[in-house]
């Protein structure tokens, strides 16, 4: 097998050589190494996705009129017979109803706008969950969070161009939003708007951030992204033979190529599929945008949900007497709304930016790190991730909070309250019980690794004990259990020297012993070679 | 501005326009979309009117701008549950009252009205405001009453505004309560296009 890959490889490479002389660089990326598991899939649904939507986006735009002028309605739609609404709202009409196969592409795009940012976001979560974020990735993790970030840009702008009842109400509360940023928000708004809201250059400069300056930027740092993949080279999972220095996998060309290329169809079909029978988007139910009607049970595009139930989660008056909206001075602080659209969201942005650095911190190890860690075995990571999504998932749910109410016959505004106080104290104990729940499961490890697997077979001895026989680990099997790091918490220099002269950086260092604390105080190391040593004596 | 190419962006940046809506003393109240005119004998106790300024819909320009300042929900209510807000004794008539349709949150149309509670629900955040006592909070993430609109109605039973309303509508700014003493109540003062 391994003959006939060099030569797929180096056939190819000759071909190229032939005409470009860069045969040796082309065999070199071909023989470049890609290690294999599931989880890598991740990213590259995100990718294939990408490129669903760039093509899909450039039929649309073939249709798509991104003027907000008045036209009165005359096409084929019984409905909206004589209503007035801006051409962009028509041109969508118009696309969904008279050209063919406008209405299967419009959907296509929609549907591929909800995978990409849904691979985005489980793609991240892999990298979080098993350290693939360390040195030297943490660059490359900066890259991608910018992509997340772009990848919500992106689906707003798209979301608001068709100018529906629904996609105008999101703008609407953006603006609202925007005002209330102290002392400039009332000109970041005129500045968004060209003016009073709703103006009529918000489509046109919706439409210009959507089609080339978000996706000509997601287009950078994803080239960019892939590159640094290729200079890292990838990660892989701990293995026998695999370590810090070397990546065990099969060659980009064919195989990774031939597997990558076939996966592009596969998401491709199942973007077709999804969007050729469910329907999304519907913007001829909504009607054109017009700022008085409004109906609930509505809800924005999934990845803006969060925001959404930020601010439903948030009262205006806390404990019914404490107003979240101050009158200083003559002037207005709106922190029922800054705090759940701006300084939430900023929070959890900004942590999830800047993870990388938190964690070297902690373990003040400056080593590279390309063997990928089981979730198990870094549990206070672990746990906070399980807390991070336990926090995102509770705005997400108060986000549709309509929709679960009416679902499971349960109050609103009962399901409110209670999400308000879960808010604060369910992340916390889905970091504890996680926390708990990876402890025992390296204890479990441990036991395989001390005493074998249970086999079921019991025996009887002479003496009439019965034991159960454990069948010790394979090679392969243990190595998988006991490598990986046995962390201590940092130990620091003391606050003064001998001369009782206060040391410069100690706060930071203290602070960073804390933090050290924090995630490697409580342990459960690998079992030790000498461990292992006495254990399978005791066996005999 | 110093940077042109930024300072144009803004438009005229009169950010006072947000204080203005097309309400004037004695403009009529009509129903919305299709701008036909109520009389108070049309508004029955526990019915509830979408209302929109006489004459909005002829606009020939910033017609979308000036509807999403100037919407207005008008219900009457059985006098006896209405309590009367301190100052604005005179603004309602015989249990009928106009409040702003926007939000104080972060302005949507608040359109669900529930009869039975006086409750008026904003769908976007779930905002309630109780329409029977000033329109004032009881859940939610708003924390300012909806501004109510003074009525009256003329010599030919017409509903009609009284004034301008006597505060910026919808959401929260840094100089809302600048504007608010900005010679709002003056109602020869034009919206300003
Ligand atoms: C970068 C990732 C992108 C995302 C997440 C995204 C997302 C969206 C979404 C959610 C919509 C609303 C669709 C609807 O239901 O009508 C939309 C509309 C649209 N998108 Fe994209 N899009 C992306 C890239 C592109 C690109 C690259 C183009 C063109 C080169 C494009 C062109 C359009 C056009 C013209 C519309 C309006 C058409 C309509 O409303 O039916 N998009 N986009
Ligand atoms: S806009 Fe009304 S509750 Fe948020």
């Amino acid at each position: 097998m391994g003959a006939r890959l060099d030569s797929a490889a180096s056939g190819t490479a000759n071909w190229v050589d032939e005409r470009t002389s860069i045969g040796s660089f082309v065999k070199f990326i071909a023989r470049k190494v890609f290690p294999d598991h599931w989880s890598f899939m991740l990213g590259e649904i995100a990718l294939y996705s990408f490129i669903v939507l760039l093509i899909s986006g450039v039929f649309l735009t073939a249709f798509f009129v991104p003027s907000m002028g008045f036209v009165t309605y005359d096409g084929p739609l019984e409905t909206m017979q004589g209503v007035e609404m801006s051409e962009a709202f028509a041109s969508t009409l118009h696309m969904s109803f008279e050209v063919p196969g406008g209405l299967l592409m419009r959907q296509i795009h929609h549907w591929a706008a909800l995978l990409f940012t849904a691979a985005i976001v489980t793609h991240m979560a892999r990298v979080f969950f098993t350290g693939a974020f360390r040195k030297p990735r943490e660059l490359n993790w900066l890259v991608g969070f910018t992509l997340m970030i772009l990848s919500l840009a992106a689906g707003f702008s798209g979301y608001s161009l068709p100018d529906d009842v629904l996609s105008g109400n999101g703008l609407r509360i953006i603006e609202g939003v925007t005002r209330s940023i102290p002392i400039l928000g009332e000109y970041i708004s005129y500045w968004i708007f060209g003016g009073e809201f709703p103006g009529e250059i918000i489509i046109p400069r919706l439409f210009t951030m959507h089609i080339l300056l978000v996706p000509g930027l997601i287009l950078g740092l994803i080239a960019l992204h892939l590159f640094l993949v290729f200079l890292h080279k990838h990660t892989q999972y701990p293995g026998p033979g695999r370590t810090h220095k070397n990546v065990v996998g099969l060659p980009l060309f064919p195989v990774y190529t031939a597997k990558a290329g076939g996966f592009f169809f596969v998401v491709f079909g199942v973007i077709a599929l999804v969007a050729a029978v469910f329907t999304i988007n519907p913007v001829w139910n909504y009607g054109p945008y017009d700022p008085s009607p409004v109906s609930a049970g509505t809800q924005p595009d999934w990845y803006i949900l969060f925001v959404d139930g930020a601010l439903r989660l948030m009262p205006g008056w806390l404990f019914d007497v404490i107003p979240m909206e101050w009158e200083l001075w003559g002037y207005t602080l709106s922190w029922n709304i800054l705090i759940p659209a701006v300084i939430v969201p900023g929070l959890f942005f900004g942590f999830l930016a800047f993870y990388p650095w938190i964690e070297a911190w902690a373990t003040g190890d400056r080593g590279e790190k390309h063997v990928l860690d089981r979730p198990r075995n870094v549990p206070v990571r672990t746990g906070l991730g399980v807390a991070l999504i336990i926090f995102y998932v509770i705005l997400v749910l108060e986000g549709a909070n309509d929709i679960i109410a009416t679902l499971f016959h349960l109050s609103l505004n009962d399901l409110t309250l209670f999400l308000r106080v879960g808010i604060f104290v369910l992340p916390v104990l889905g970091f504890l019980i996680t926390r708990r729940i990876c402890f025992g499961l390296q204890r479990k490890d441990r036991e395989l690794v001390l005493h074998g697997k249970e086999t079921g077979r019991i025996v009887r001895h002479e003496h009439g004990e019965y034991i159960e026989v454990h069948e010790p680990l394979t090679e392969h099997e243990r190595w998988i259990l006991v490598s990986y790091d046995d962390i201590a918490p940092l130990e620091i220099a003391p606050e003064y020297n001998e001369r009782g002269v206060r040391r410069k950086g100690y706060r930071w260092d203290r602070f960073k012993q804390r933090l050290s604390r924090f995630y490697f105080e409580h342990r459960v190391s690998p079992v030790t070679p000498e461990e292992l040593e006495s254990a399978s004596h005791a066996h005999h | 501005m110093l940077f042109p190419q930024i300072g144009n962006m803004g438009g005229d940046w009169n950010t006072k326009k947000f204080a203005h809506t097309m309400w004037r003393k004695g403009t009529r109240l009509a129903r919305d979309p299709d701008g036909t005119l109520i009389k108070a004998s049309d508004v029955t106790i526990g019915s509830a009117f979408h209302v929109i300024p006489d004459g909005l819909n002829e606009l020939e320009h910033h017609r979308i701008e000036e509807k999403a300042k100037a919407v207005v929900l008008l219900v009457r209510l059985d006098p006896r549950d209405l309590k009367i807000q301190p100052g604005r004794e005179d603004w309602s008539f015989d249990g009928i009252v106009a409040y702003s349709k926007i939000c104080t949150h972060v302005g949507c149309p608040v359109a669900l009205y529930e009869q039975q509670t006086h409750h008026l629900l904003c769908p976007c955040h779930q905002s309630t405001f109780d329409v029977a006592d000033g329109a004032k909070v009881v859940f939610g993430p708003a924390k300012r009453p909806l501004p109510q609109l003074p009525i009256a109605v003329d010599d030919e039973g017409y509903i009609v505004a009284q004034s301008d309303f006597h505060e910026p509508i919808g959401p929260s700014y840094w100089t809302r309560l600048k504007h608010t003493s900005d010679g709002l109540n003056d109602s020869s003062e034009g919206s300003s296009h």
